[in-house]
């Protein structure tokens, strides 16, 4: 490798003191994966193996048991400005306004802007969310995907190197997290954010990303494929289904989740071909986790 | 529906309170007195009378000891004789200073206790033993120290309101949601930053429950110390009228220390709405 990645996670591990004398659990280890810059990275996996773990060690909120996590060549040790996360529970302050949550990250930002470009601000990424008429409500009055919204606001308002969202969609309903889906896929369009995101559903994934880590199962978890898309950009949510890819890729990523690790998707291609469909074997596919 | 409820609510309020005014009417009633085959002229000169008027002040009597006070609450004709304002302005003085100083040190503790498990284990132990202390037991100690009777009545104040606070703060700065904690943190937000802009919003409500409690035992334990110290104060009027055997003014005291106390528990209901906000 010439150029060192963006984002570069070296054999991250962790460990967690096992529960009354008990022996420690390791969640995840020998961790290996980068991130370029402007690259949208989606982490799938089923419950346990440490997906929030890896996230909140890449925020600066969790400390690695071993390995490292490397952000242009810095070591990550704690939390930054230069990386914003959009919480799995939106993490709103219930006591302040859509424009003073979003200010307050703003103003923590940005500490010498006077007071005009600090609005500006808040009012440019509030507007871009689409939630400019609820500006001065209070998070109890909105709705939940308005309230993610918000969250996502905060989090790009900071105007951060690195994006790291948690689930951000998974307490949605499908139709609301379809909308805010394309949001964000036409918001990283133009902004050309780099993003790592954790989400188990696997159309979020293709929809928005360019490189999939798929992991096994914990405790001992690991990423066992790094699935570049091979679904053409710029997709959308009512066309990528015509795309040659979509089906084999989708049935790639389910029968990992549900049968565990096989071949790479990139060596089941034959050129540039995307590898024909099969039928599921065991009748109707089983649904993981929505 | 609940505009009609608040209504048929009133009119039952008013009811029992007519129904409370009429039995006691009625039992204080003048009571006719066999005087047997006494001589009505020699039972006058005894101070006897057919009719004998009760012991306990009727209604009337009470109506006109509040009209008699409130009418002129601010006189004073000596150190034993002022207005009833002016004695609830020196209870309310000490209440609110003893209350002020225990604010200004329970917050800043409760804040520490809260964010540092090592602080609340250590300093357990004593408040635990501090908490269940009769104010008053402190009384005898202050007057000897502080040898003067109302700064004395004011560390009473203190020591009593000073738990609640302390209790609640730690309470509240210790549940604040790990969420909004995180989100400080990503913003690299400083630590006065965050004491006071998400620590002190979020505990808010809990820290003014804890305040209002403060405040209602504060209001209990001043008409005690002010019985006990004597010289001014709504507590001191009281021992007063009832060494006077006033009882019409002492009922009248007693009225007027429960109205002050639901108008101090009201104003702390409404600072605590200000800032309460709906989790979600």
């Amino acid at each position: 490798m010439n150029t060192p990645a963006f984002i570069q996670v070296d054999n991250l591990e962790r460990t967690f003191p096992g529960p009354m004398g008990q022996d420690p659990v390791t969640v995840f280890r020998n961790l290996n994966f980068t991130i370029e810059q402007g690259e949208f990275v989606c982490l799938i996996g089923h419950s346990g193996c440490g997906k929030s773990t890896i996230l909140n060690i890449l925020a600066g909120l969790d400390e690695a048991s071993a390995g490292y996590v490397f952000m242009e060549n810095k070591e990550v040790t704690g939390p930054g400005l230069e990386r914003g996360v959009v919480f799995q529970g939106h993490a709103l302050m219930p006591w302040l306004t859509v424009r003073e949550n979003v200010a307050f990250a703003v103003k923590s930002r940005f500490k010498d802007k006077p007071k005009s470009e600090i609005n500006a601000q808040v009012e440019k990424f509030i507007d871009m969310v689409g939630l400019s008429h609820a500006i001065d409500k209070k998070p109890h009055q909105l709705s939940g995907g308005m309230r993610q919204r918000v969250g996502i606001a905060r989090a790009f308002a900071i105007e951060p190197k690195m994006l790291l969202m948690d689930e951000p969609f998974g307490a949605l309903d499908a139709l609301t997290r379809g909308v805010i889906q394309d949001e964000l896929l036409e918001i990283c369009r133009a902004t050309g954010q780099t993003v790592f995101m954790i989400t188990h559903d696997v159309d979020e994934a293709i929809l928005l990303a360019d490189k999939i880590l798929l992991m096994t199962n914990g405790p001992l978890a690991e990423v066992a494929e790094c699935a570049e898309n091979p679904l053409k950009k710029p997709r959308s949510r009512q066309e990528m289904h015509h795309d040659g890819h979509y089906y084999p890729f989708r049935n790639h990523l389910m029968d990992f989740l549900v049968n565990g690790p096989s071949t790479a998707y990139a060596d089941k291609l034959e050129g540039d071909a995307p590898p024909p469909v099969e039928a599921p074997a065991d009748g109707p596919r089983k649904v993981v986790n929505g | 529906m609940s505009q009609s409820m608040t209504f048929r609510a009133s009119i039952v309020s008013i009811l029992i309170l007519l129904v409370f005014l009429g039995a006691w009417w009625g039992a204080t009633l003048p009571t006719k007195v066999d005087l047997g085959d006494m001589d009505p002229e020699y039972a006058k000169m005894m101070g006897l009378d057919t009719m004998q008027e009760s012991d306990i002040p009727t209604p009337g009597d009470i109506g006109s000891a509040i009209w008699t006070h409130l009418s002129d609450p601010f006189y004073v004709a000596g150190s034993n004789d002022m207005g009833i304002g002016i004695q609830l302005a020196y209870s309310l003085w000490r209440v609110l200073a003893g209350f002020a100083l225990a604010a200004l040190v329970a917050v800043p503790l409760g804040f520490l206790i809260g964010m540092s498990p090592l602080m609340r284990k250590a300093l357990d132990p004593y408040i635990q033993v501090m908490k269940p202390i009769s104010p008053l037991a402190w009384m005898p100690l202050a007057l000897y120290i502080i040898q003067d009777a109302s700064i004395s009545s004011i560390f009473v104040i203190f020591i009593c309101s000073i738990w609640p606070m302390l209790v609640n703060t730690a309470y509240g700065v210790a549940a604040v949601r790990d969420d909004w904690l995180a989100v400080a943190k990503t913003l690299e937000v400083g630590p006065l930053r965050k004491a006071f802009k998400v620590i002190l919003p979020a505990a808010a409500p809990t820290i003014l429950t804890g305040m209002r409690i403060s405040m209602g035992i504060a209001w209990l334990v001043i008409v005690a110390a002010e019985m006990l110290v004597g010289g001014t104060g709504i507590g001191y009027f009281i021992w007063n009228e009832w060494n006077n055997l006033d009882l019409a003014n002492v009922i009248f005291a007693i009225l007027l220390i429960g109205v002050v106390g639901m108008i101090l528990d009201l104003i702390f209901g409404l600072l605590g709405k200000v800032v309460s906000y709906k989790e979600v």
